[in-house]
C-alpha cells in the first residue's frame, strides 16, 4: 500500500504537533512532515493536519494569529485543490478563525479547562461509531457557536461529524466538530491521537476509538 | 579596578535582610566595603532561599546512594538518575508558598514554569508533572479564593506548555489558611551523552542571555522568600513575577535544540536571584571568572540600575556559557524561535564576577564568595514545650466509635449517612474537579492518570514507564517529625509499589516555619532525619529538594510538611498495577495490617484533634511487604492493588471500587457498581480502628479466584499474612457483614464533595 503523506502544520505554541506526528507514524505508517508557520509550502501532501496546543499563546484570541500565519496562506491553496485539511482542539480553532469552518469557538461555559474522556454520537462519515464511543478532550475554549442561519445550514446539510453525548463545555446543539461544504475540511475539539494507546484507569482502547477516527478519516482520500 | 558604585553600608544591608555579621562578613570577604550593587547581590545570593544556609549542613547529610545517580544532590539544577544506557530520568521538587499567598495565581503559574526550566536546563524534556497543595478551610471565601487561582493557575501554565500532570495531593487544614503550601514538581526524560551542565567550563567562552526581557518585576523575590507572612505582605505584591508559558515553551523547544546539537557548554536558568545566581553559580562550578555588561541584557523597562538587572525575576529567561565558534549557530535557533538572544559578556581567566554598566566597573567580587561562600549555621533545636497547634486541636463531644456502633446495631440507613458525610469531606472527597483543570494525556504516555495511588506515563520511544507520586503528612510530623517523615517516605513508597514500579529515587520539598525559633528548627531536624534514615534503609536515594523556611503568619506555624516526590521505574509497562477491583475478583489485605486512629483523617474528623499514638513503623516489614507485591505482579497473579495509608482501610477499598466504575460507567454508559462485601466479626474489635486507623507496610490486593492458592502459597514462604476480606460483584451495593449501603450513592458523595467549590 503507498504509505500517506501527512502534512502537520506547527505554529509557535503548538504543543500536540509532535504527538499527532508520532501517531500517524507509529500507527498508520503515514510519512510526516512538520510545516514551519513562517515557511510556505509546497503542495505534495495527502492530507493536512492543524494540531492542538496553544498557538502563539492563545493571545488575543485561540487560533487568531495562527490564521493569519504565512503557512495558512499555503493550507487554503491545498484546501483549494480539493486536498483535505483536519483540525484538533487548537486546530479546529484556527480552522474557524481562518473561515475554512463556519462557527467560533468561545470559553468553556463553567469557564474552566477541561480534560477528560467524554462520550461522543458520531454522525455523517462518523456515525459508525460505537455505541459508548469516547474520546479525551482538553480544552478551555470549546463551546462551539453559530448564527442561527448558519447553524441551520451546517445541520440541515448534515455538516456536524460529532455530538456530545453529555455537554462539557456549552456548545450549540452539543457540536463536538464539523466539517465544510465540500466536505474536505474538518474540525473537531476531541483529541483522537489520543486515543491509540491504552490507559488503565479509563476505557480508551485502540480498536474502538483513535483508530476509528483515523481509519474513517484515511478512507475519504 | 576601579569602582563606580557607591559603598553599601550597613544598614542597607539590614534592609536588604541580611545581619550585621553577614555584612562583616561580606567585609572580610573582599578585604573592603562591598558596593551597593554587590550588596544588593549578596542579599539574594545568601537569602535562605538561595544559600540554604539555616539547612545546608543537614542537608550535606541526606542519603544518597545509587548505582544509577548521575548527578550530586544540589550540585545541578534537578537530580538525575539512570534509567538504562541511554536514558536518564531528571526530576526535582520546588515551593511557590509565598508567592502564591499573595498573587495566587501567578504564584502557582511562576512555580510551574520555574520548576519546568529546572528540568529542561539539564537537557531532559518534561514528560509529568506533579503538585502538591494544602489550604485552609476551603469553604472560607479566601481559601476558595487561593484554591481556584493556584489550581488555575497552575493549569493554564502546564496546560499550554504541554506538559501532562500525572499525579498530585490536595490537603485542606487550617493552620495553612494564611500560608498555603504550593509545591510543584516535574519529571522529565534526557538522553544521558546529550545532558547539559551548569559548570562554565574554561576562560573565552561567550556568555549569552536568551528568552524574555528584563523588568523590574520579582526584585528581592529571594529575600521575600525568607520571611514570615505578615498583614504587609500584601504590599509586596511588587515582588511577585509574571508568568508567561507561551515564552516559556518557546524557550523550551530552542533550549532543548541547542542542547540536542551540543552547542552550549553550561546552562542555568535565571530563577531565584536571577542573573547574580546563574552567573556566580557557573562562574564559581566551573572556577573561572566572568564579566557581564549589563547594557547589552535585552530590559523590558526604562532606567533600570545595576542591581535591578542583577536581582530581577523575570519568568522564562536562561544563561547560556558557548563556545566563541558556536555563537552564530545558537544565534540561529534562538532567531528561529523568535526569541532575544544577546552575548553579555564572557568567562575570564580569573575567579571574579565583573559586573559593568555603561563601562563603568559596579561589581568586582569572587563569584565562590557570592555562590558557595554563605554562611552555614547550625541553628539550635528545642522540643517545644506545648502543642503549637493546640488551637487546631479541640476535642470534640463527637465519640470516635459512631462508626462501631451503627455497625454493631446493623444501622442500614445510619451507616450510609455517615459514609456518605465522610466521603463529600475535602480531604476524603474525589479531587478529580481538580485534576479535571490539568492537561493530563497530552504526550501519549498516560497509562494511569491522577487519582490512584501513583501516576504511571511511559517513557517514550522505550518498553519503560516511570510511576510517580507526591505525598506529606503534616498531622505525622506535627506529632512526632522523625517517625512522621519516615511514614511519608514509606507511605511513597508503597504508592509507586502498588502501581507495580520499584521506587527509585526521592526528591522533597521541606516546607516548615521559621528556622530561627528553635521549637520550628526541633521539627526540621528531626523530620529531615528521620526522612534520610528511612530513605537509607529502604536504599532510595535522595536526589535533591527545596527547603521552604517561614511558613506562618501572625496566627503561627503551618503544621511542618516535608512533602516528598518519588519516582519508581517499570521496565516494562506492560506490568502496570491499576488501583481498581472488578466486579468478579477477590479483595485481600496484604502486609503487616497494625491500624491505629492516632493522626489519622478519620479521627481529625471526628474529633477535631490529630492527636494520639502514630501508627508503628517497621520499615524492614515494609520492605518484605513491598517485595511480595512486586513479585506477586511479577508473575501476573494480580489485578489490582492500593496501599492502605491515608484514610484507612473502608477507605482504599471504596476507591478501589470507585475507580471501576468510573472506567466501566465510560464503555457501559452505566453505574455498574461492584459490591464490596466485608465481613463483621462481632468480637471486641474496635470497627473505626479496624476500617478507618491508618498502617503501614500494607496494601490491599485484587486479584482472580483461581489465583487464590498460588498467592498463599507465595505469601506464606515470605512470612506476610494475606487475608482475604471481600470481593467485587456485579451489583450497586456495598455489603458490610449483614448491612447493605447503596454504593452508587457514596460515589456520589465521593464525586461531588469538591465539585461544589468548583461551580
Amino acid at each position: 500500500m503507498k504509505r500517506l503523506k501527512a502534512g502537520i502544520l506547527v505554529f509557535p505554541g503548538s504543543n500536540c504537533d509532535r504527538d499527532l506526528g508520532q501517531s500517524l507514524e507509529n500507527f498508520f505508517s503515514c510519512e510526516v512532515e512538520y510545516l514551519w508557520h513562517s515557511r510556505s509550502f509546497e503542495i505534495q501532501h495527502d492530507i493536512y493536519f492543524v494540531p492542538g496546543g496553544f498557538s502563539y499563546g492563545d493571545y488575543l484570541r485561540s487560533g487568531a494569529l495562527a490564521a493569519r500565519a504565512r503557512s495558512m496562506d499555503s493550507l487554503k491553496a491545498a484546501i483549494k485543490q480539493g486536498r483535505m485539511a483536519v483540525g484538533i482542539c487548537n486546530g479546529f480553532q484556527i480552522l474557524t478563525e481562518s473561515h475554512l469552518l463556519e462557527g467560533a469557538l468561545i470559553r468553556n461555559k463553567s469557564l474552566k479547562y477541561i480534560c477528560r474522556n467524554i462520550g461522543l454520537k458520531g454522525e455523517g462519515v462518523f456515525k459508525d461509531a460505537p455505541a459508548g464511543y469516547h474520546l479525551p478532550i482538553s480544552h478551555g475554549e470549546g463551546n462551539f457557536i453559530a448564527g442561527s442561519d448558519t447553524l441551520k445550514r451546517i445541520e440541515g446539510e448534515g455538516r456536524v461529524i460529532f455530538r456530545y453525548s453529555d455537554n462539557p463545555n456549552g456548545s450549540m446543539n452539543d457540536i463536538a466538530g464539523i466539517c465544510d461544504a465540500s466536505r474536505r475540511v474538518y474540525g473537531l475539539m476531541p483529541h483522537p491521537e489520543r486515543a491509540l494507546l491504552p490507559s488503565l484507569d479509563d476505557a480508551l482502547t485502540a480498536k474502538r476509538y483513535g483508530t476509528f477516527f483515523f481509519e474513517k478519516l484515511f478512507a475519504l482520500l | 579596578m576601579v569602582l563606580a558604585d557607591r559603598i553599601g553600608n550597613k544598614e542597607e544591608a539590614q534592609k536588604l535582610g541580611l545581619l550585621e555579621s553577614e555584612y562583616e562578613l561580606i567585609c572580610d570577604g573582599l578585604g573592603r566595603a562591598p558596593t551597593f550593587t554587590e550588596l544588593a547581590m549578596f542579599s539574594g545570593m545568601w537569602s535562605e532561599h538561595c544559600s540554604y544556609k539555616n539547612s545546608i549542613l543537614l542537608l550535606k547529610q541526606l542519603y544518597s546512594q545509587s548505582d544509577r545517580l548521575l548527578a550530586k544532590p544540589g550540585e545541578e539544577n534537578a537530580g538525575a538518575l539512570r534509567l538504562d544506557d541511554r536514558l536518564a530520568v531528571v526530576f526535582k521538587i520546588e515551593s511557590h508558598n509565598h508567592p502564591s499567598a499573595i498573587e495566587p495565581y501567578q504564584g502557582a503559574a511562576t512555580g510551574v514554569g520555574g520548576i519546568m526550566r529546572d528540568i529542561f536546563t539539564m537537557g531532559a524534556r518534561p514528560i509529568i508533572s506533579l503538585n502538591s497543595l494544602r489550604f485552609g478551610n476551603p469553604t472560607e471565601p479566601r481559601n476558595k479564593w487561593l484554591l481556584k487561582n493556584v489550581v488555575k493557575g497552575i493549569g493554564d501554565y502546564g496546560n499550554a506548555l504541554g506538559i501532562a500532570c500525572a499525579a498530585g495531593e490536595i490537603f485542606f487544614h487550617d493552620s495553612y489558611s494564611k500560608n498555603p503550601l504550593v509545591n510543584a514538581m516535574t519529571v522529565g526524560i534526557a538522553e544521558i551523552d546529550k545532558m547539559a551542565s551548569a559548570r562554565a567550563g574554561k576562560p573565552g567562552n561567550l556568555v549569552i542571555y536568551v528568552g524574555a526581557k528584563t523588568g523590574r518585576d520579582g526584585i528581592h523575590g529571594a529575600s521575600f522568600a525568607s520571611k514570615e507572612l505578615s498583614n504587609e505582605s500584601a504590599e509586596e505584591r511588587s515582588a511577585v513575577q509574571v508568568g508567561d508559558p507561551f515564552m516559556e515553551k518557546l524557550l523550551m523547544e530552542a533550549t532543548l535544540e541547542c542542547l540536542k546539537k551540543k552547542l552550549v557548554v553550561a546552562i542555568q536558568d535565571m530563577g531565584a536571584a536571577g542573573l547574580v545566581s546563574s552567573s556566580s553559580e557557573m562562574s564559581a562550578s566551573g572556577g573561572v571568572g566572568m564579566r557581564l555588561a549589563l547594557e547589552k541584557v535585552p530590559a523590558r523597562e526604562e532606567g533600570m540600575e545595576p542591581f535591578e538587572f542583577m536581582l530581577s525575576e523575570s519568568q522564562e529567561r536562561m544563561l547560556l556559557i558557548v563556545e566563541k565558534d558556536r555563537k552564530e549557530e545558537v544565534l540561529a535557533v534562538f532567531e528561529k524561535w523568535e526569541l532575544d538572544a544577546a552575548v553579555i559578556g564572557e568567562t575570564t581567566a580569573g575567579k571574579n564576577l565583573t559586573i559593568s554598566f555603561h563601562g563603568k566597573i559596579y561589581a568586582d567580587l569572587p563569584a565562590e564568595l557570592l555562590a558557595k561562600k554563605a554562611p552555614r549555621y547550625e541553628r539550635e533545636f528545642q522540643k517545644p514545650a506545648h502543642d503549637l497547634w493546640a488551637r487546631f486541636n479541640h476535642e470534640s463531644h463527637q465519640t470516635p466509635d459512631d462508626f462501631s456502633q451503627l455497625l454493631t446495631k446493623n444501622d442500614t440507613e445510619g451507616l450510609g449517612i455517615f459514609l456518605q458525610q465522610l466521603l463529600s469531606e475535602p480531604n476524603f472527597a474525589s479531587k478529580e474537579p481538580v485534576y479535571e483543570q490539568y492537561d493530563t494525556d497530552i504526550g501519549l504516555g498516560k497509562i494511569i492518570g491522577p487519582g490512584q495511588n501513583a501516576g504511571v506515563y511511559r517513557v517514550p520511544n522505550s518498553q519503560m514507564a516511570l510511576s510517580v507520586t507526591v505525598d506529606g503528612n503534616g498531622f505525622y510530623v506535627a506529632q512526632e517529625p522523625y517517625l512522621g517523615a519516615q511514614h511519608t517516605v514509606a507511605e511513597c513508597y508503597r504508592n509507586i509499589v502498588s502501581s507495580g514500579a520499584t521506587p527509585i529515587g526521592l526528591t522533597n520539598c521541606l516546607n516548615f516555619a521559621n528556622p530561627y525559633k528553635p521549637e520550628n528548627f526541633y521539627f526540621f531536624r528531626n523530620a529531615v532525619l528521620g526522612m534520610s534514615d528511612a530513605c537509607a534503609k529502604l536504599k532510595i536515594p535522595i536526589t535533591g529538594g527545596n527547603v521552604s523556611f517561614y511558613n506562618e503568619s501572625e496566627d503561627g506555624p503551618v503544621l511542618p510538611t516535608p512533602t516528598m516526590g518519588m519516582v519508581g521505574l517499570l521496565e516494562d509497562a506492560s506490568y502496570t498495577l491499576p488501583a481498581i477491583l472488578q466486579p468478579g475478583e477477590r479483595l485481600a489485605v496484604l502486609g503487616f495490617f497494625k491500624p491505629q486512629l492516632g493522626g489519622s483523617l478519620y479521627a481529625y474528623l471526628r474529633r477535631r484533634s490529630f492527636g494520639g499514638v502514630l501508627p508503628p513503623l517497621d520499615l524492614e516489614q515494609e520492605i518484605r511487604c513491598g517485595e511480595l507485591l512486586l513479585s506477586l505482579n511479577r508473575k501476573k497473579l494480580l489485578s489490582g492493588a492500593i496501599d492502605l495509608s491515608f484514610g484507612g482501610l473502608l477507605y482504599a477499598a471504596l476507591r478501589l471500587v470507585f475507580a471501576a466504575n468510573r472506567k466501566n460507567r465510560q464503555t457501559s454508559g452505566l453505574d455498574l457498581c461492584g459490591v464490596l462485601s466485608l465481613p463483621v466479626k462481632q468480637s471486641a474489635v474496635n470497627f473505626d480502628e479496624l476500617y478507618f486507623g491508618e498502617s503501614a507496610h500494607s496494601y490491599l490486593v485484587a486479584y482472580l479466584p483461581e489465583k487464590e492458592k498460588e498467592i498463599v502459597d507465595i505469601a506464606t514462604r515470605a512470612g506476610v499474612p494475606f487475608q482475604p476480606i471481600g470481593m467485587g460483584l456485579p451489583a450497586d451495593l456495598l455489603k458490610l457483614g449483614d448491612a447493605e449501603i447503596v454504593m452508587s450513592q457514596l460515589q456520589s458523595s465521593f464525586e461531588n464533595g469538591l465539585k461544589l467549590l468548583f461551580y
